[in-house]
């Protein structure tokens, strides 16, 4: 293994990055979601031609990592309140498991729901 | 006989290089055992650190095929299956030669961070008393040991990012006397670790938790350094 | 004071934070309800429209995202790009002021 990743190879580490890189596609994101959500405002045509392209498979799919992408900041988020607020126990180090975990699923509810 | 594989990292505070040896295998060896044989056997200009050899001391902690940790106390087999090591110093820190790090930078925050204690007590008042089961004593407890092995700090992503950081042992020691009944510094010490470059700045990695070979985890005192910098703004003591 | 400021922004972060959690359990769970209904757009904004509660709710929501994620990048931008001091905080506080305006708009163009 390279030995750059070596040194980072563990749960809490993976945690961060799922969490950063989550967040700043997430900030990205907010932007174009509230633009389009505005368009309801004065264009009603036009959100009527963009809401049909999000019938298309490609987008339906880019959606469901939108809110995978939403569950994991969020469930990771949740971890590091835990983290920061409630005093040291071992059962801490199991947590980024737990937000995995609960990410997933909630992806997958939205996934079969389609 | 089999033979190790050495990648060693050779230079100065100006750059340097790899240099390559051949080691013999033995059944059972540590890592510091490897780079003696080096020093010894095969070139005597390499220049590392190492004390007491057994654990305690936390001199001869480098970057073994990068990892931070005690050469000492790294068993060979726990670390190269195929029979390679590359060695170099510790991460974060500027090099003095070869394998020795420049530890100034790592104590200097130990100070910024008010890491010594501030007792309010002389000779001629009594004893303070101490509950050692008090949940404030364990907390001191279950972080007093660090021996300033500067292994959390090679470790940490934040201390690479952010040159001001104070870093986990630095703060992990404001933790264990913010924690300690009988010191008299608390607001200064708050405000010390509350900064630009303080507990904040922690992003819960836990590679200093991972990698302390004492076992200690900064993150919590981390953590708890954050709750009572939010808590003392509040009382408007900051 | 430097201590003073990180401990606020540190604060609106996680207090932001546990707002969110509340506000996108609503909202994922409305999503996924959305989604498992077959709701189209048009019947969503029959729903949405003339709505004041949830108007209320999403006024909630979006005050927290647009203090949460300025905040959030913040950290990114100085560790990640080198990018610290004023004219850094300065973009974010404008990058702010964008979502809320954006935010605001839609929230008006889906409850009003």
């Amino acid at each position: 293994m390279n030995p750059a990743l070596r040194a980072r190879n563990h749960p809490g580490y993976w945690a961060f990055l799922v969490h950063r890189a989550s967040g700043i596609l997430l900030a990205l994101y907010l932007p174009a979601h509230f633009w389009v959500l505005g368009l309801a405002l004065h264009n009603a045509a036009r959100l009527d031609a963009f809401l049909r392209w999000t019938d298309q498979p490609l987008v339906r799919f880019g959606e469901w990592g939108l809110v995978l992408l939403l569950a994991a900041h969020f469930s990771g988020g949740l971890r590091l309140l835990a983290l920061e607020f409630l005093p040291w126990r071992e059962w801490h180090k199991s947590l980024a498991a737990v937000a995995a975990g609960v990410s997933l699923a909630l992806a997958l509810a939205f996934a079969l729901a389609l | 006989m089999s033979m190790l594989q050495l990648r060693v990292w050779r230079g100065g505070p100006r750059g340097g290089e790899f240099q390559s040896f051949e080691v013999p295998r033995q059944a059972s060896q540590s890592v510091l055992d490897v780079v003696t044989y080096i020093q010894r056997s095969l070139d005597p200009t390499l220049a590392y650190r190492f004390a007491c050899r057994v654990g305690m001391c936390g001199s001869c902690a480098m970057t073994v095929n990068g990892v931070a940790r005690w050469t000492c106390r790294t068993h060979v087999d726990q670390v190269c299956a195929d029979g390679r090591l590359e060695l170099k110093p510790l991460a974060n820190l500027p090099v003095i030669r070869d394998l020795v790090a420049d530890m100034r930078e790592f104590f200097d925050k130990w100070a910024r961070a008010r890491g010594r204690f501030a007792g309010r007590r002389t000779r001629h008042d009594d004893f303070e008393r101490v509950a050692p089961e008090s949940e404030a004593r364990r907390q001191v407890d279950a972080a007093i040991e660090c021996i300033g092995c500067a292994v959390c700090y090679s470790s940490c992503d934040v201390v690479a990012w952010n040159p001001d950081y104070l870093g986990p042992a630095a703060l992990n020691r404001a933790w264990t006397l913010l924690r300690d009944v009988r010191d008299d510094a608390q607001t200064e010490r708050l405000r010390a670790v509350a900064g630009d470059a303080g507990c904040h700045a922690c992003h819960t990695h836990l590679s200093c938790s991972e990698r302390c070979p004492k076992h200690i985890s900064p993150t919590a005192g981390i953590a708890g350094l954050k709750r009572a910098a939010a808590a003392a703004a509040l009382w408007g003591e900051l | 004071m430097s201590a003073r400021r990180e401990v606020l922004l540190w604060s609106a972060q996680r207090a932001s934070a546990a707002l969110l959690a509340l506000c996108v359990t609503v909202h994922l769970a409305t999503m996924i309800y959305a989604a498992h209904s077959g709701l189209s757009a048009a019947q969503i904004l029959e729903r949405t429209r003339g709505n004041l509660a949830w108007l209320g709710f999403y006024s909630v929501f979006l005050l927290a995202v647009v203090v949460h994620v300025p905040i959030g990048l913040r950290a990114v931008l100085a560790e990640w790009l080198g990018w610290r001091g004023a004219s850094r905080d300065w973009l974010l506080a404008a990058f702010a002021a964008v979502l809320a305006w954006l935010g605001a708009r839609a929230i008006l163009g889906v409850f009003l």
